[in-house]
C-alpha cells in the first residue's frame, strides 16, 4: 500500500466534510483494503466511518426497514424481519462472499463495491475506469465476468453485488447525508450510472456524500427468490443472478418485480420485462416472451455468449419455481 | 495534495488481544494480521493469499470471525481479539482443537489456525440461529448438517483437501453443542 492519513470520523459532517477533500470512506474495507494492496487505489487519506453508530436496523412508520449504512452483511442476513418479509434479500446477502467477509462488509459499502475484471485489478493492463483513456483490456480479453447489457465500448465491466440486485427489485431507496450537512433520499435505481464513455463514474454521488441507510417500501404480495450461478457452489461471484417477485391471482400475474446480476455494469432492470408478464398467465410461453425481452439487446462476446443462453433459463426456471411449478 | 512518497503515517492503538491490552505504534498501512505476526510476536494466525480468499488469517473480533489481513490494525482501538493462542494451548487444547487431532482434521497444517478460529465463530452463529445459503428454511431451526458445515467455512481453503476430516471434526462439536442445549 502506499502511504496515507488516518482519521477517525467523529459525525458526519467530519466524514462529509473530509471526503469532500479528497479523503476515501472506509467501513468493512474488505473491497477498499484489497485494491489499495494492489496500488489499484491510491487515496492519500482515509476517513473511517465505522463509528458513526449507522449500524441499526428499524421499521418505518410505512411498514418498511430502515437499514443503517453501517449494518453488516451478516447481521442483516439474520434479521428476522428481512428473512421473513425479504427473503430475496437474506438469500442475496448469503449469496455473496464468505462468512469472514460478511461480517465486515457493510450495507452501505457493498453498494458502492468495485467491479471484479481481472483488468481493472491489473495495473499493467490497460482500463478507461481506473485509467480513463488507456482503453479496454477486457474487449478482446477474456470475459467470463462481464456484462452482456449495458456495456459500452469503452467498458464492459460488471458490478458485482448480489445485496444490491435484490434491493433492485424490492424498490430499495437510499438516504444520503451531503458536504453542507442535506439529507436526501434517492431510489437505488437512480444511484448507478452506465459506463458509456465515463466508465470511471459509477455513480450519482457527489464527492462528500455519505450514504447513510437502505430503506425497503413495505413487503408486497406474491412469491420471491434469490437465484445465483456461479462456477462452484459457493463463494464466487455470479456468471448470473436473478432477484424476482411475482404475485399471481387467478392464474394471471398480477405483479412482477425483478432484477439482475452478473450481466451488467449496474444491477439491471428492465420495465418491459415486468410489463412482459403482468396480466399474462404464469406459463412457460408467458416467461419465455419474458427472457426474450430482457435479452433482446444483449451483445455478448466469445468469452461471456454462454450468459445469454444461461440467464434465459435461469430467469425461466425462477419464475417457473415461484409460480408452483408452471402451468402448461 | 499529495504526499511525499516515503512519508510515513504512524497510529497508536489499544488491542485487547485473547485477553491482554497491546499498545501498538505502527504505520497506518499496518493491516491486524501483520500487527499480530511482525509487532506483537502472535504466528498462530497465518498469512496466506493476504487478499481475504484463503481465510488462513482468520481471528475472531468482538466475537466474529473476520479475515485479519483485510482489515487496518488501526481501525481496531478498544476491539477485542481472539486468535489461536487464544484458543487454548499444548496441554491446554480447545475442545474442537482436540476434535481435529482426533479427526486428522489437517496435513500440513498451515490453514488450520484459521479453519479452527472460522469454525468456533461459525458454530456461535449457528447457535444463535443465523440461517446460510443452504438452509431450506430461513426462519427455521438451523441443523449443522455436512452441507450447511461446508457453505459456511467455504471462505477456509484447505490447500491439503483435509475438507471430510475438518468436517467430521467440526461436526462432532456441532453434535456436542446440541446435546449441550438439549441435554
Amino acid at each position: 500500500m502506499k502511504p496515507f492519513d488516518y482519521q477517525r470520523a467523529a459525525d458526519t459532517s467530519t466524514a462529509a466534510r473530509a471526503a469532500a477533500k479528497g479523503a476515501m470512506m472506509i467501513a468493512g474495507g474488505t473491497n477498499l483494503l484489497d485494491l489499495m494492496k494492489l496500488q489499484v487505489l491510491t487515496p492519500d487519506s482515509l476517513i473511517d466511518i465505522t463509528r458513526l453508530g449507522l449500524d441499526g436496523i428499524e421499521p418505518t412508520k410505512e411498514g418498511g426497514l430502515r437499514i443503517g449504512a453501517l449494518v453488516t452483511n451478516s447481521d442483516l442476513a439474520a434479521d428476522m424481519a428481512v428473512r421473513r418479509s425479504w427473503p430475496m434479500l437474506a438469500q442475496a446477502l448469503l449469496a455473496g462472499a464468505s462468512g469472514q467477509l460478511r461480517n465486515k462488509a457493510t450495507t452501505g459499502g457493498n453498494l458502492l463495491q468495485r467491479t471484479r475484471c481481472y483488468y481493472f485489478y491489473d495495473t499493467a493492463a490497460p482500463c478507461n475506469k481506473r485509467m480513463p483513456g488507456s482503453g479496454c483490456s477486457a474487449i478482446g480479453g477474456a470475459t467470463r465476468l462481464h456484462a452482456i447489457l449495458g456495456a459500452s465500448a469503452q467498458c464492459i465491466a460488471t458490478h458485482p453485488s448480489d445485496m444490491a440486485v435484490a434491493m433492485l427489485a424490492l424498490d430499495a431507496a437510499v438516504e444520503i447525508e451531503g458536504v453542507s450537512g442535506e439529507c436526501r433520499t434517492l431510489p437505488l435505481n437512480d444511484l448507478y450510472c452506465l459506463p458509456g464513455d465515463t466508465p470511471h463514474i459509477e455513480t450519482t454521488l457527489a464527492p462528500g456524500d455519505l450514504i447513510t441507510a437502505v430503506v425497503l417500501p413495505p413487503a408486497r404480495p406474491g412469491r420471491q427468490t434469490y437465484r445465483k450461478v456461479r462456477d462452484r457452489a459457493s463463494y464466487a461471484f455470479a456468471l448470473v443472478s436473478v432477484a424476482a417477485r411475482i404475485d399471481i391471482v387467478d392464474t394471471r400475474i398480477t405483479a412482477a418485480t425483478l432484477a439482475f446480476g452478473g450481466i451488467a455494469p449496474r444491477p439491471w432492470r428492465d420495465d418491459a420485462v415486468e410489463q412482459a408478464l403482468i396480466g399474462q398467465p404464469p406459463t412457460r410461453a408467458t416467461f419465455e416472451t419474458a427472457a426474450d425481452t430482457l435479452l433482446a439487446e444483449a451483445v455478448p462476446m466469445d468469452g461471456n455468449a454462454f450468459k445469454v443462453p444461461l440467464l434465459r433459463r435461469t430467469l425461466i426456471a425462477t419464475l417457473t419455481t415461484l409460480s408452483d411449478g408452471g402451468q402448461s | 495534495m499529495a504526499r511525499d512518497p516515503g512519508e510515513k503515517s504512524n497510529m497508536q492503538t489499544d488491542l485487547k488481544i485473547n485477553g491482554t491490552v497491546h499498545h501498538l505504534n505502527a504505520d497506518t498501512r499496518t493491516t491486524l494480521l501483520d500487527a499480530l505476526r511482525n509487532h506483537l510476536g502472535l504466528t498462530g494466525t497465518k498469512k496466506g493469499c493476504d487478499h481475504g480468499q484463503c481465510g488462513a488469517c482468520t481471528v475472531i473480533v468482538n466475537g466474529r470471525r473476520i479475515n485479519a489481513c483485510l482489515t487496518l490494525a488501526c481501525m481496531h482501538d478498544g476491539d477485542q481479539i481472539i486468535t489461536i493462542e487464544g484458543l487454548g494451548e499444548p496441554g491446554a487444547l480447545s475442545p474442537l482443537q482436540q476434535a481435529f487431532v482426533a479427526h486428522d482434521g489437517f496435513q500440513c497444517g498451515f490453514c488450520t489456525p484459521g479453519q479452527i478460529c472460522s469454525a468456533t465463530a461459525m458454530l456461535t452463529e449457528i447457535a444463535e440461529g443465523w440461517p446460510s445459503r443452504v438452509s431450506e428454511d430461513l426462519t427455521g431451526h438451523v441443523a449443522a448438517t455436512i452441507a450447511e458445515i461446508s457453505e459456511r467455512m467455504s471462505g477456509n481453503l484447505c490447500r491439503c483437501a483435509a475438507y471430510p476430516n475438518i468436517i467430521d471434526a467440526i461436526l462432532e462439536m456441532a453434535d456436542g453443542q446440541t446435546a449441550g442445549t438439549t441435554g
